[in-house]
């Protein structure tokens, strides 16, 4: 089979400008004439890495990739941005790879490089997101010795990896290029490690473009199902009270667009999963918000209460559903995912949909039309009746803090509100992360980037550089936290030192905000290690403006009501710095409405001790 | 419990082994048992697993196996139309008194004797797992006093093979396993 399934590698134009995604015809091209040429594995992997078309690469030399770091400093197509620790050159790929949708790319050496990068793997794995992590490693005989600088970085990162190789061979280089990137990108994108030996890169080789790939065990299925599709038409036709749960498949499987018509023609509600947000307009008269643990009441309740979910790209999550077995107690559930895996991992499925979703859907939009003339157009009325008083009874929303501090959920709405729904918004992991989510309006597709499934503070400010580069003319805010801030503000020297001028909004409440809102509703007001000093009437260790000054970013603070609308508009002005606004917030504030970890979704409050009707009528 | 028996065809590459041992540790998937070889084929080894299926459905086993980018194909042999077996060499007390009622049990069971000293033998058995857990209860009695045992290994019956459109054949010899 490894040679009956072997597909052409296409070579990547020059330049790859638009964000196109590789589809599975591209593999039927035509296979260019092979090139060879002599040249050390360092060359071989510079010259690799600009014919699969990578642009821009994040990383941090040291030993054992120094090799592959002198070539690169000839390279014209290749750009490298010198990242002040690995952890920001993985988050920075990974905001590059969100804002594009074309593969991120991170060089580092071995060793602590290599483990440093394991964070940011490890997320890019949870989220899907197609990234290819290049390691230098010690020399092959020296493998195996505890080497200085070693590391088994293959091994330790083997579970958070979509696969990954280790290069001896120079020989190897080439093709094993072309196949991380190939795999990082196509079926269920994800993170790829490869880890090339030093010895290999210091070889003399001769680079010869593979015209095959060697993957036999690689087959990501892309088509729909014929039946599978008439029996979802059927199921929505049919449906009484529908619902249409958008994960973050659409925005992998650049689906935004047949969603849209989906739901446009289905007439059905819609949600979008923390990674969809923006797959349709929030602003769309059928979305109802986020699911899930700090979703909206209309999206928990639509669900709880749906005679069918159909649930494109996402994973049913434990913040989407809440204890499992209670919910959606009445949905049939239609998942379509390219993952076969996701199907039926956590909740049981009637029509199981395996294939691109962009594919899915434009098989499912036509066969739906025609089962709506078959049966006629089904009667949402009532559904919606019920829906719009959820919506009308139970908006999102806060109360202003009594503390005369501002509220952190106004400040963020009014960053969206003056960035604009072309900006790039980036959050941090916490409770900026879920006001972020649910009070600004996201419109378009790659617009909002954060750290999902593995939740990792200090996301922000790298995945914010990394956006930057890829889409140099949007604007790009950073919303982060006061402790999420703190964990990878180095990276604000690499935006200074390399003209990448995204704008930090620290929402400053000088405590670890989610941890503490645990704290207050579940162990009793005792406030154990979440006071971090950085807030309002605290030793404001560090004080963000000087820290962002010292950086030669411009630092802004607004602690008034009145300086947040100037302070945004400022930050909006400037273009040629990085800026860090210090918004001095109450720490009061929490984030509703909130289903408890580990209790049926029925048990939503939309503010303390306050449980909405939907649940008691029934 | 109910245990299923998965053949697992794979690249035969560095790492491999790692790689589904890995999985079945990081998705709190049980093994009961695990077997691997090199096969006909010199790019492909195969890998017998004994899953226990009460931690997770087979199903969800199986579609995570095959997320593994070397894993080329999973079948699952049936004990009705298939050959399970595996191998069990067993060191039993045996003087001059027992030695005769142990050789009775060995021979009853078709095993073999292929080492005897003053006062013990080892036993040679194949079989599938009922039949050597029987011999083992057998023995016992008589005094065990060390057992191994290799992972079960298993094959359809009939003249079907599993691997015959997962490689192209190869005529060399195949080489050392490299997982």
């Amino acid at each position: 089979m490894s040679q009956s399934q072997a597909v052409p590698i296409p070579r990547a134009p020059a330049a790859r400008v638009a964000p196109e995604r590789r589809d599975p015809e591209r593999n039927a091209a035509p296979v260019v004439p092979t090139i060879s040429e002599p040249m050390s594995g360092a060359q071989s992997v510079i010259r690799s890495l600009e014919e699969v078309g990578a642009e821009v690469a994040f990383g941090l030399p040291g030993g054992c990739i120094l090799p592959a770091y002198d070539p690169l400093l000839d390279s014209k197509r290749l750009r490298h941005i010198l990242v002040r620790h690995e952890q920001g050159a993985g988050h920075a790929a990974s905001g590059y790879a969100q804002a594009t949708g074309k593969v991120g790319l991170t060089i580092v050496t071995s060793g602590p490089g290599a483990t440093n990068l394991v964070t940011a793997l490890a997320d890019a794995n949870m989220d899907s997101v197609p990234m290819v992590a290049i390691t230098g490693q010690v020399g092959a005989s020296a493998i195996g010795t505890d080497a200085f600088q070693e590391a088994d970085i293959v091994g330790i990162t083997m579970p958070i990896t979509k696969h990954s190789y280790l290069i001896k061979d120079a020989q190897e280089i080439p093709r094993v290029i072309a196949e991380a990137f190939h795999l990082a990108e196509t079926g269920r994108p994800g993170p790829v490690l490869v880890d090339i030996a030093k010895t290999a890169l210091a070889a003399p080789t001769t680079f010869t473009w593979p015209n095959e790939f060697q993957l036999p065990g690689y087959r990501p299925v892309t088509k729909p199902h014929a039946k599978q599709i008439r029996e979802a038409a059927q199921a929505m036709a049919a449906a009484k009270r529908p619902v249409i749960m958008a994960g973050g498949g659409v925005i992998r499987g650049q689906a935004w667009d047949q969603l849209r018509r989906l739901v446009d023609l289905s007439g059905a509600p819609v949600t979008t999963t923390l990674m969809a947000m923006g797959a349709i307009p929030d602003t769309h008269p059928q979305h109802l918000g986020m699911p899930g643990m700090h979703g909206t009441v209309a999206a928990v309740a639509a669900l709880q209460k749906a005679d069918l979910i159909i649930a494109l790209g996402c994973r049913f999550d434990d913040r989407v559903t809440g204890l499992l077995p209670s919910f959606a107690p009445h949905a049939a559930v239609i998942h379509a995912d390219i993952d076969p895996a996701e199907i039926g991992k956590n909740v049981p499925v009637d029509v199981p949909i395996v294939g691109d979703l962009r594919e899915v859907l434009a098989d499912l939009i036509p066969a739906l039309a025609a089962e709506q003339d078959r049966v006629g157009l089904p009667d949402l009325a009532p559904w919606w009746h019920q829906i719009d008083q959820w919506r009308q009874n139970y908006p999102l929303g806060w109360d202003e803090p009594t503390d005369g501090l501002l509220s952190p959920q106004g400040v963020i709405k009014r960053i969206g509100q003056l960035a604009g729904p072309e900006a790039v918004i980036v959050s941090g992991v916490g409770q900026h992360q879920m006001w972020a989510s649910q009070f600004i309006d996201h419109e378009r597709p790659r617009t909002w980037i954060n750290s999902g499934g593995l939740g990792t503070m200090g996301f922000a400010v790298p995945a914010a550089m990394g956006a930057k580069v890829g889409r140099p003319d949007a604007a790009v805010w950073a919303i982060d936290g006061d402790g999420c801030f703190q964990m990878t503000n180095q990276e604000l020297a690499t935006c200074v030192l390399n003209d990448i001028p995204i704008k930090v909004a620290i929402v400053n409440n000088g405590v670890l905000g989610m941890v503490r809102q645990w704290q207050t509703l579940f162990y009793n007001e005792r406030y154990s290690n979440t006071f971090l000093n950085t807030g309002h009437g605290s030793r404001r260790v560090p004080d963000f403006v000087k820290l962002a000054e010292s950086y030669g970013a411009v630092g802004l603070r607004a602690d008034t009501p009145a300086d947040v609308d100037a302070t945004i508009a400022r930050a909006n002005e400037i273009d040629d710095r990085p800026v860090v606004i210090d918004f001095t917030v109450s720490d009061k504030a929490l984030v509703w409405p909130m289903v408890p970890a580990g209790v049926s979704n029925d048990q939503i409050l939309y503010a303390r001790g306050l449980s909405p009707e939907f649940d008691r009528e029934d | 419990m109910s245990r299923h028996t998965l053949s697992v065809l794979v690249e035969n590459k560095p790492g491999v082994l790692t790689r589904v041992a890995g999985l079945f540790a990081r998705r709190a998937f049980n093994i009961h048992s695990l077997a691997v070889g090199t096969t006909e084929h010199e790019n492909i080894s195969r890998i017998t697993i004994v899953v226990d299926v009460e931690s997770a459905p087979l199903e969800q086993i199986i579609k995570q196996l095959n997320k593994l980018v070397n894993v080329i194909k999973i079948v699952e042999l049936v004990n009705e139309t298939s050959i399970l077996r595996k191998l069990l060499l067993v060191k039993v007390r045996a003087d001059a008194q027992t030695r005769s009622g142990v050789l009775e049990v060995v021979n009853l069971f078709r095993a073999h004797v292929v080492d005897v000293s003053v006062d013990s033998v080892v036993v040679e058995a194949i079989g599938p797992n009922a039949k050597l857990e029987a011999l083992l209860a057998a023995l016992e009695p008589y005094g065990v006093r060390e057992i191994v045992q290799s992972g079960t290994i298993a094959i359809g019956r009939g003249a079907r093979s599993i691997t015959d459109r997962a490689a192209p054949r190869s005529a060399h010899h195949p080489p050392a396993v490299q997982i």
